[in-house]
């Protein structure tokens, strides 16, 4: 299986916190990786390192390097704005632009980036509406408001949003933390739908879901990653007793 | 069951002194608006519209250059304080955590309050002095000056309040930062911010000690911006004090009239903002 993302000696702080400790991984293309573990583990932030999203909070440092397909997004010649388009991501809460239509929300990316030819945004949208299996939904009311739609719709909104940028890579961080069961189902439906094209990395906090949705599983404590591997040998032989308490319910 | 009677009584009583002092509230406001509306509503006429100040003792005549004057100074005034006041709220919001923000925000508070006829005394000495004449553009930056903190302020407060999610997202679509602040950060907290506006503006279309020594007044019309230039506050005060019943009377109109303009404003300014966006908290 082809590489895409390697992260090697990952260091994360929050000031003179270190949120992070010295991560390796490697994400392979075109499968769910999933991240699990308890609250405050970093899960969160080491996603949010993938995308260079971590530096806009103030206070915050990185070290160490993430490679994409071979180079270094941290390098100081590279675009962070380049990376963060070439990596979407969809939050714990749905986020849609509240002043914008639904429309407008997948185009935003395009848009905002100064693509005005109306054939091509038309055609971007429908696309990107259909992959987040939204289309049907919304066709009728493209032009109403993002917010006026329900959580789980909302959400799949936010995941058009991404696509419409045409990433190589999609980072979810607990996508499904605010949803109902169904609406989650629905979700975790379009990830196996969209692991075809796409390089996934999702954060949960539902082991179950990790189990239903992903092909490789790491589990982080503190900071650091205790154990990484196949999805199936981690839910059914893990190898440290902390990844196994963790799993069995014993904490977290 | 005796204490769930007990709290039941204090909850009424309670409730009927909330909507007691909300009505008190709105007893002086009311009544300042019905006093002047009646007593303003008999001296309108078309000429009080179209005509100049008329010399005592020659009934008639009408405030229209003041009237004029008064939107040349609120427009002069927009000019310069809305752009300067917005793109400050941006800086004190996005990038003001640090020491120079803590101290323009200190600044902004401080020249809030500082006494509207001493801003005039530094527009005079800033531009009148040097021009050798009173002008509108002086008063015209006098106001703007009591604009540009309220402004700034309420540009900072509604940018606040935009979600950090919201900022994340837009950059996480690879959006620059001076996108993302400008068509999400700011168009999200328009509705905000242009009540600020309107705030600054209301306060300012009645501002008269400023005007004294920097637009003057004008019994004319005025010739250029850098002559005196009427203003409905400044005539109104002229007007009041005077000994003439006529004068008086033109006095309560113009104050109806100053009221108009200010709820004309507002409401306009609303309605065009509504028509291109829709707040969120509305749905």
């Amino acid at each position: 299986m082809e590489e895409r993302v390697r992260v090697s000696n990952l260091n994360a702080y929050f000031g003179n916190t270190r949120a992070l400790k010295d991560i390796n991984i490697a994400i392979k293309a075109k499968i769910v990786t999933a991240i699990i573990g308890p609250s405050g583990c970093g899960k969160s932030t080491f996603i949010r390192c993938i995308n260079r999203l971590h530096e806009v909070v103030p206070n915050t440092k990185v070290s160490g390097e993430v490679l994409l397909d071979g180079e270094d997004i941290y390098s100081p010649d590279v675009d962070p704005i380049e990376i963060r388009r070439k990596i979407g991501m969809v939050f714990q809460k749905p986020n849609p632009f509240p002043v914008l239509s639904i429309y407008d929300n997948v185009a935003a990316g395009l848009k905002l980036n100064g693509v005005k030819k109306k054939d091509y945004l038309d055609e971007i949208v429908e696309g990107s509406l259909r992959r987040a299996a939204l289309w049907d939904e919304v066709k009728d009311k493209i032009n109403a408001s993002g917010v006026s739609l329900s959580g789980g719709q909302q959400q799949r909104l936010c995941i058009a949003r991404c696509l419409a940028v045409k990433p190589e890579v999609l980072l979810f961080d607990e996508p499904c933390a605010s949803l109902d069961p169904i609406s989650t189902s629905k979700i975790e439906e379009l990830i196996l739908e969209l692991k075809k094209y796409y390089t996934i990395v999702i954060v949960t906090h539902n082991m179950q879901q990790a189990a239903r949705v992903s092909d490789h599983t790491a589990f982080f404590l503190l900071g650091e990653m205790i154990e990484f591997g196949k999805t199936q040998e981690i839910f059914t032989a893990p190898k440290d007793k902390r990844t196994e308490d963790y799993i069995t319910g014993r904490f977290g | 069951m005796n204490t769930y009677k007990r709290r039941k009584i204090a909850s009424k009583l309670m409730c009927a002194a909330a909507f007691l002092c909300a009505f008190l509230t709105l007893v002086p406001l009311i009544s300042i608006f019905g006093y002047v509306f009646a007593k303003g509503i008999a001296s309108i006429n078309p000429d009080f519209f179209t005509n100049l100040p008329r010399p005592v003792g020659e009934p008639g005549g009408g405030m229209s250059n003041a009237i004029v004057g008064t939107l040349i100074l609120i427009g002069l005034s927009c000019l310069w304080a809305i752009p300067l006041g917005i793109i400050g709220g941006i800086f004190l919001s996005e990038f003001g955590n640090n020491k120079l923000g803590t101290t323009v925000r200190f600044t902004a508070d401080v020249l809030n309050g500082v006494p509207s006829i001493v801003i005039g005394i530094f527009a005079y000495t800033l531009f009148v002095l040097p021009m050798k004449s009173f002008s509108a553009i002086s008063g015209a930056f006098a106001l703007g000056m009591i604009m540009i903190p309220t402004i700034m302020r309420t540009t900072e407060e509604m940018l606040r309040m935009v979600p950090r999610t919201l900022r994340e997202a837009a950059l996480a679509l690879g959006i620059s930062q001076f996108r993302t602040t400008v068509s999400i950060v700011l168009r999200t907290a328009l509705p905000g911010i242009l009540t600020g506006i309107l705030l600054a503006i209301a306060r300012i279309a009645g501002e008269t000690a400023p005007l004294l020594f920097t637009a003057f007044g004008n019994r004319f019309w005025h010739q250029s911006l850098t002559q005196p230039i009427a203003a409905l506050p400044l005539q109104i005060f002229v007007y009041a004090i005077s000994p003439f019943d006529d004068w008086r009377r033109q006095a309560w109109a113009g104050a109806f009239v100053l009221i108009v303009i200010i709820f004309l404003i507002s409401f306009i300014s609303r309605f065009v903002i509504g028509l291109h966006y829709k707040s969120p908290s509305s749905r």
